[in-house]
Formats: C-alpha cells, sequence, structure tokens
C-alpha cells in the first residue's frame, strides 16, 4: 500500500512537470533582456512557446551535465565561443545538419562539426582618446610599448572577453610571445583592473587613461542613448581603432547557441537556431546590443557604420576554447589580476 | 536517552541537507591535482589568502567599533531622537552588499558625481588631486563592513540591554567610574554576543563573491570562481572551497572557545541599567556618531540608487516587475518558514538529548552560511540530480514510465538550496532563544507529564516568541537578496528580483538595476522594522 502511494505520488508529481508539445527550453547566458524580443518574435512567428533560464554559461553547462539525460534543456547558448566549445567538449551538444545554418553562417564562425553555430559577432578593438591617436597605434602588440605607461584601461583578466583575446594571441604568436606582451602590457596599466569595458571607457574620459581595450557593443550603447548625458559625454571622448588590419585582424568572439544532444524538443530547438539565423532575427539580435550580425549581407546600426568597415581575426573559435586555460595561466604569471 | 531517539534521528537528518552538498564538494575535490596547485602556489594563490585575511581583519576591526559603538550609544545614554536610532541602526541589514558596492561606485568612481565636481569646481585634471579609490581592498572592507555592523550591533545591544543596573551599582560603590565600568564589567559580560555576531559578518564576508569580485580584490573566493570558470577546473575549484571551509572551521572554533568560558547569569527579574541623559554639546556629538554608520551604511547608498531608480520608474508600470516581487516574496516566506521548524528542530533535539549526534548536527547545520552560495548551489545540483534521475531509472526499467527529473529544476531545489545556506541563521536565533529558558522549566513540565513535543509546543514556543521571529526575519531578508543560487538552480521562466538587479549590473546598466535594487531594499526595510521592535521588547 504504502509503495503504491508513493508510486503514484511520484507519477503525479512528475506528470506537473511534463511539457506540452509545442515547447523549447532554453539555457541562456545571454541576458534575458537582450533575448526576449527575440523570443517573443519566435513563439509569434512559429507558434512554438520558449521557457528560458538565463544564468552564467559555466553553471548552465554543469546543470546540463547533472540533469543527464532527462535535461529539460533544448538549447545552449552562450556569449562566448570559449564556453561552446568548452561545451561540446564535455559531449552534450548534438551535430546539427542544417542548410539554412550552413549557409548564413560563415565558417569560421562555427563548430567545424556543426555542433555549435555562432548568431553575433563581438568585436574587440582598441579605442583612443584624442591626445593618444597621433601616438601610431595599429597592432595589439603596440600596447607592450613602454612608452605607454600608465596610459592602458582594461578590466580584469577574470573577464572571458580578455581570456578569449589573450587565447587568440597565443595561437598568434605563441605562448612565449604573448607572455613576454602581457608582462609588458601590464606594466603600462594605468590602474588595477576593475569595474566592467564601459568603466574603462568613462576612466579614459575622465582622463585617468587614454587607450582602452574594450568589446563595441559598450561604447555604442553608450552612444546610443544621448538622455543618459555622462555615457554619452563620455563616449564622445574616444574614438575606435581597428588594430592589426595587415596582419591577422581585430579579435573577434561570437555570441552562439547549439542543441543538446538529450533534448526532448529537438525539431523545434533547430527551428529556434535558425530563426536566430534569420534575416529579421540577426537584425534585431546585433541590434538590441549594438553587436555585428553574423550574417554579412545584413545592414549595420548607423553608430557600427561610423567606425567603418574592418577585417576580423580568421581564426576558427573553437580555438579560444582550447587556449582559455592556458590563456588565464599566462596572465596569472603576468601579474594581470 | 533511547527515549529521545526519534529526536536524534530527525536532527541527524536535518544535518545531512546540509552535509549532502559538503559531502558533494569533498567527491568533486577528490583527484589530485598538483600541476594546478603548483600554478596557483607559483602565482595567485599568495595574493588569495593575503586578500581574504585582510578583507577578514579589516571588516572584524570596523565593525567591532560601528556595532558595539553604537549599540554603547543607544543604550548608555539619552539623547534627542535615541529611539529612532534604536531600530534605524539595523536599517544596512536591507542592503545586499553588492548593491552597496554598485551605488558607491556610481558615486565615488573617477567618471562618478563626486569626482566629476571636483575637477569642474577646481578645474583639475585626473591625477591632480588625491580621491580615494573605492573600487580597492579598503574599498570592499568599508562596504562590507558598513552593510554587516547590524549583526554586530544587534548582538551588542540586546547584551547591554539583558545587564541589569545592579551590576553596576555594585561597580560604582567600588570606585569605579561610569566608563570605567562600562569597560570593566559591561563589555566583558557582552563579549560572547559580540564576538557572535562579529563571526557572522566575517562568514558573510568570506562567502562574498558579489562586492568582492566587483571591486577587483583577488579574495579566495573569486579564486573559487576563477579556478572553475577560468580554468575550467572544477576539481580545483572544489578543493579551494574545501580550505575556504577549513577557515570558516577555525572561525567557529574561536567563536565557541570564546563562549565556553563565558558563562555569566543574572538575576532576570533586576531593572535594566539607566541610560545617562546627555545635553548641549556632548548630545550633537552621540546625534553625530549615531548618524555616521546610517548614513554610510544605508541612507548614502539608497538615495543613489532612489535618484536611478526615479529616472527609470516606467519599469514600475509593468506586470512583469511585480511578477519579481512576487516571486521574491513567496520564496522568501517559505525559506523562512522551513528553516525555522528545522532549526527548532535541531536545537531542540540537542536540548533534550545533549548527545554527541546531536552536537555534531548543531555544529554542521552552522557551517553552511560561510559557503559562497554559487559553491552550495552546484553542491545542491549535482545530489539532486543523481537523485531524480536514480528514481527515473528504477521507474523505467520496473515499470516502464519515466519520471523525468522531479525536485531539479524545481522551487523546491531553490529551497533546498536556501535552507543549506541559511539554516545557520536560523539555528543561531532558535538556540539563543532556547538558552535563556532554564532546564528546570522543563524538568517541572515533564514531571508534571508533558511530552518533549508539548513541553516545546506549550512552554518553550511562547517564551520565545521573539528569538523565532528575529530568526524568521533576518532569514526572510537574506533569502531576498541572495543571488548565485538562485541564478543557478531557478526553474523555467522564474526570476527575482536580485536576479533582475545582477543581470541589469552585470550588463553595466547601474541606473536601469535600481529599481529592482531599490525594492528588495524596501522589502527588507519592513522586516527589519519589525525585527527591532522585537528585539527590543525582547532582549
Amino acid at each position: 500500500m504504502k509503495k503504491a502511494l508513493i508510486l503514484i505520488t511520484v507519477i503525479l508529481l512528475s506528470a506537473c512537470q511534463q511539457q506540452a508539445n509545442e515547447e523549447v527550453n532554453l539555457y541562456s547566458a545571454r541576458k534575458e533582456a537582450l533575448m526576449k524580443p527575440l523570443l517573443d518574435a519566435f513563439t509569434e512567428e512559429t507558434g512554438v512557446k520558449v521557457n528560458s533560464i538565463s544564468s552564467k554559461a559555466d553553471a548552465l553547462l554543469t546543470r546540463i551535465k547533472s540533469e543527464g539525460n532527462n535535461s529539460p534543456a533544448d538549447v545552449l547558448l552562450t556569449t562566448d565561443a570559449g564556453r561552446l566549445h568548452r561545451a561540446k567538449s564535455a559531449g552534450v551538444f548534438t551535430a546539427i545538419n542544417s542548410k539554412i545554418l550552413d549557409s548564413t553562417i560563415p565558417s569560421q564562425y562555427r563548430d567545424p562539426q556543426n555542433h555549435w553555430f555562432g548568431l553575433s559577432i563581438r568585436a574587440r578593438p582598441i579605442m583612443l582618446t584624442e591626445a593618444a591617436t597621433k601616438m601610431g597605434i595599429t597592432r595589439y602588440e603596440d600596447l607592450a610599448n613602454p612608452k605607454f605607461a600608465e596610459q592602458i584601461c582594461i578590466r580584469s583578466s577574470g573577464n572571458i572577453y580578455n581570456q578569449s583575446m589573450v587565447a587568440a594571441t597565443i595561437e598568434a604568436n605563441g605562448k612565449a610571445a604573448t607572455e613576454t606582451w602581457a608582462k609588458s602590457m601590464v606594466a603600462n596599466f594605468a590602474r588595477n583592473p576593475q569595474g566592467g569595458d564601459r568603466d574603462q571607457i568613462r576612466a579614459a574620459a575622465a582622463g585617468q587613461c587614454s587607450i582602452v581595450v574594450a568589446n563595441t557593443y559598450y561604447l555604442a550603447n553608450m552612444l546610443s542613448d544621448q538622455n543618459k548625458i555622462d555615457d554619452f559625454q563620455a563616449a564622445s571622448k574616444v574614438s575606435v581603432i581597428w588594430p592589426n588590419q595587415e596582419d591577422r585582424g581585430t579579435h573577434v568572439n561570437v555570441s552562439g547557441a547549439g542543441v543538446l544532444k538529450t533534448a526532448p524538443n529537438r525539431s523545434n530547438a533547430v527551428k529556434l537556431i535558425e530563426f536566430l539565423a534569420s534575416d529579421t532575427a540577426q537584425k534585431l539580435y546585433a541590434e538590441v546590443n549594438f553587436e555585428y550580425p553574423v550574417k554579412e549581407t545584413i545592414e549595420l546600426h548607423p553608430i557600427l557604420q561610423s567606425w567603418g568597415a574592418f577585417k576580423a581575426d580568421t581564426l576558427p573559435l573553437s580555438k579560444l576554447g582550447e587556449n582559455n586555460s592556458a590563456a588565464v595561466k599566462l596572465m596569472d604569471r603576468a601579474g594581470w589580476k | 536517552m533511547t527515549r529521545n531517539i526519534n529526536w536524534q534521528i530527525t536532527s541527524a537528518a536535518i544535518a545531512s541537507l546540509v552535509l549532502l552538498p559538503l559531502l558533494t564538494l569533498t567527491w568533486l575535490s577528490a583527484s589530485s591535482n598538483s600541476a594546478l596547485w603548483t600554478h596557483l602556489a607559483s602565482t595567485v594563490l599568495a595574493d588569495y589568502v593575503i586578500s581574504s585575511l585582510s578583507l577578514m581583519l579589516g571588516v572584524a576591526i570596523t565593525t567591532l567599533l560601528v556595532g558595539v559603538g553604537s549599540a554603547f550609544l543607544v543604550t548608555q545614554y539619552r539623547f534627542r531622537g535615541v529611539n529612532v536610532f534604536h531600530w534605524a541602526l539595523l536599517l544596512p541589514l536591507a542592503m545586499p552588499a553588492y548593491i552597496t558596492a554598485y551605488s558607491y561606485t556610481g558615486l565615488l568612481d573617477v567618471a562618478g558625481p563626486a569626482q566629476s565636481l571636483l575637477r569642474g569646481q577646481f578645474d583639475l585634471q585626473f591625477g591632480e588631486y588625491w580621491f580615494p579609490e573605492i573600487r580597492s581592498l579598503g574599498g570592499a572592507i568599508f562596504v562590507l563592513s558598513f552593510v554587516l555592523y547590524p549583526y554586530v550591533y544587534l548582538m551588542a545591544r540586546a547584551s547591554f540591554m539583558e545587564q541589569s543596573q545592579h551590576l553596576r551599582d555594585v561597580a560604582r560603590v567600588l570606585g569605579y567610574s561610569r566608563r570605567k565600568a562600562f569597560f570593566r564589567i559591561t563589555l566583558p559580560i557582552a563579549r560572547p554576543a559580540i564576538i557572535a555576531g562579529v563571526s557572522l559578518a566575517l562568514m558573510e564576508t568570506l562567502a562574498d563573491f558579489g562586492a568582492v569580485s566587483y571591486f577587483g580584490v583577488s579574495s579566495f573566493t573569486t579564486g573559487i570562481f576563477r579556478t572553475w570558470y577560468g580554468l575550467d577546473n572544477v576539481e580545483g575549484a572544489a578543493q579551494l572551497a574545501l580550505i575556504l571551509l577549513g577557515f570558516v572551521v577555525v572561525l567557529l572554533a574561536l567563536e565557541k572557545s570564546s563562549r565556553k568560558r563565558a558563562a555569566y547569569h543574572d538575576k532576570k527579574t533586576a531593572k535594566p541599567a539607566e541610560a545617562k541623559q546627555l545635553r548641549g554639546k556632548k548630545q550633537v556629538l552621540a546625534i553625530t556618531l549615531a548618524c555616521m554608520p546610517l548614513l554610510l551604511g544605508f541612507i548614502i547608498p539608497c538615495a543613489q540608487l532612489l535618484y536611478w531608480a526615479i529616472e527609470n520608474a516606467q519599469q514600475l508600470l509593468t506586470a512583469e516587475f511585480w511578477q519579481l516581487v512576487a516571486n521574491t516574496l513567496l520564496l522568501a516566506s517559505i525559506t523562512a518558514s522551513i528553516a525555522l521548524f528545522l532549526a527548532l528542530l535541531v536545537a531542540y533535539s540537542h536540548r533534550l538529548s545533549q548527545s554527541k549526534l546531536t552536537s555534531f548536527a548543531k555544529n554542521i547545520v552552522g557551517l553552511g552560511y560561510a559557503i559562497p552560495g554559487l559553491v552550495i548551489a552546484v553542491g545542491v545540483l549535482i545530489p539532486l540530480a543523481y537523485f531524480d534521475n536514480t528514481i527515473d531509472g528504477w521507474l523505467r526499467h520496473h515499470v516502464n514510465y519515466s519520471s523525468g527529473l522531479l525536485v531539479s529544476g524545481t522551487i523546491a531545489a531553490l529551497v533546498i538550496a536556501y535552507l543549506v545556506r541559511f539554516l545557520a541563521v536560523a539555528l543561531n536565533s532558535v538556540e539563543s532563544g532556547l538558552n535563556s529558558i532554564r532546564p528546570n522549566m522543563d524538568q517541572a513540565a515533564r514531571s508534571l507529564g508533558l511530552s518533549p513535543f508539548s513541553v516545546l509546543k506549550q512552554i518553550h514556543l511562547p517564551i520565545m516568541k521573539g528569538s523565532i521571529m528575529t530568526g524568521l526575519l533576518i532569514v526572510f531578508v537574506d533569502v531576498m537578496k541572495e543571488l548565485p543560487a538562485t541564478l543557478v538552480l531557478r526553474p523555467f521562466n522564474f526570476n527575482t528580483l536580485a536576479v533582475r538587479a545582477y543581470e541589469l549590473a552585470s550588463d553595466e546598466r547601474l541606473a536601469d538595476a535600481a529599481l529592482p535594487s531599490i525594492t528588495i531594499v524596501l522589502a527588507g526595510l519592513l522586516p527589519v522594522i519589525l525585527l527591532s521592535g522585537v528585539s527590543r521588547k525582547t532582549p
């Protein structure tokens, strides 16, 4: 009797957790506010309801791994290629054969085995104040020049964008040269790394430094809202320069997504990623946060157009993931806090 | 003793709830990792340890000075507004440390209004003037101290108020001045309570990730996440977390030993100590001093938040925002009630049986508070998912039915994680309530034929209502502020105010984060004000 009762309870409980058919479950490392307009558009177009949780990518990955075969997750969306690679290495993604995705997303922005797909590009160039524009900075390597002592503002090495940038540099220049470069660059820091990318731009505008390394969408966000006058003015004081145009190109990362091996709603999951790669979504996906669309034919926001076209590093982005822990250790040794 | 076996088992079962994530942590860390440790030891480990120790030392000294100092002022003297200060000094308790950190940064940063004004007024460039750097170790100590001092204040004030006048009368008769009597008699008697307050503050300090990482301080806790996220080394992160736990065990042992030596009893019926009326300059000085912690810990950060929130008030009108409020309150009230119930069982089991098992259970429950929320989240996530998958596997095999995940990804998982972290707080207040009831009361009731449970229900509960309320309210406020575990464990389409505030702030949209932040503070105010009423009536 007791056993039967327990059995019934378990079945009833689990029935509450079972889901209706036309759904897709999204684990997202991209902020909910950025995803919401897109997900709403997806539901409107396809009638598929999206359930989502937003959190840190590594936490979501741990959750997927421990939930195992019963994980409700269909799609994992991250804000950097390193984490996509990490999820692939953990064996949680599955290959997706989609003509739509193959034809719209350039090959360096997706996994060679089609386990994940980049959906927006995040460029990390150098930004300079008026005073620094004539100092002849054209490459990331120039930042190591001792003549820029106390001129550089950049955030902490705990941040994934810096880790990815160093991971890309390791691929281009080798470990030893990258470590020397990082050490000399740390010696040029205007202050202990702190705050986010916007804070670096604000500090430069306030005169604490003249050289900033930051993702462009932070700058564009500050420039887009003239109601927040302090930020608008600060952002107006720096200009973007695209580094390494004569060689490997400017460092870029992607936000992107993959379908999970255990996805209960696999076809809807593919549908969602294909939707995110479509023209309308690409425009929205990029513009809601001023990122660059992965699809080259999409027209850019005027603020992005004003910085001109640039050559992006063509390094396959899975390398960023492969080199990530080497990059962190290297930054530890270089004293980059 | 055997009669209490059910109580003992209950107590052990509750402790195993907290033990489970600790065991998971141990299981995760059980692999050799010498390459990682060589790397850490030769680069950042010393920095982690030194930062964390400096942070603890700084917070200990500051919370002691501010907490004991303000408790001294409001209990020993009478001045204008003292009755308001009595509860107002608790207000910073409602401020999550990371939110205070955000608002001070907005205010004092290079690009913030304070420094911009300075540059504009005196036509200075950056570097031509000195200004304290808020995003630094000192800044972290400052922010954490002014958020956490209320723990010390609360304990010290209760202890000062509990002490009766006659002890000091004796001291005065023996020729001590009023001040000397305070330092020689009142303060030493209050020491165990004060140390308990400081140790709570230090445990929060150790576990803090939000404020510390925002300020770029490489503490032990930020190191755990760097090892996990950056180096993709879960084992190493778990090992670091266990070492952090070692810090906590030492801290708790120190606290316990300080309590053991000090067991002071006083006649409960004695009249409370008299406060001295201050006038003139002294009164102004007292008011100024009492205002300082309130200003720094509450008014200034709140004013900054309010300013931002008013600029972004249109968020208020959305149904989604009110859903956040409802979710947050729901979680906080469920957790607080369960936590108090469980803490009561643990504390009462120990009172009944005084066995090694119950004492061990009590100590285990006490550990959770100092473990960073994210570490607890992972420690809860893994065993729960294992449990769910095992049941699912069994059902598939025997009755060909899949139950899927039963507990993982539900509010229940979230509440379990909160319990692991906050049971310690509930236990603290319940214990202090129980301890103030003399054991001979139990004996009398039992000899009249009441069962242990009836004694608890009919005798203890009514007497210790105050302590229980205190515990309920602190857990309530703590859950509302909790972020990292919520972020990892919550169900689909379910957000709280803290999650929303964090998402916006981490996207560097501090101004947009202000409305959810100030709502956490406002919702946290109510319990804090209630708490002050309760704790004044039942010292």
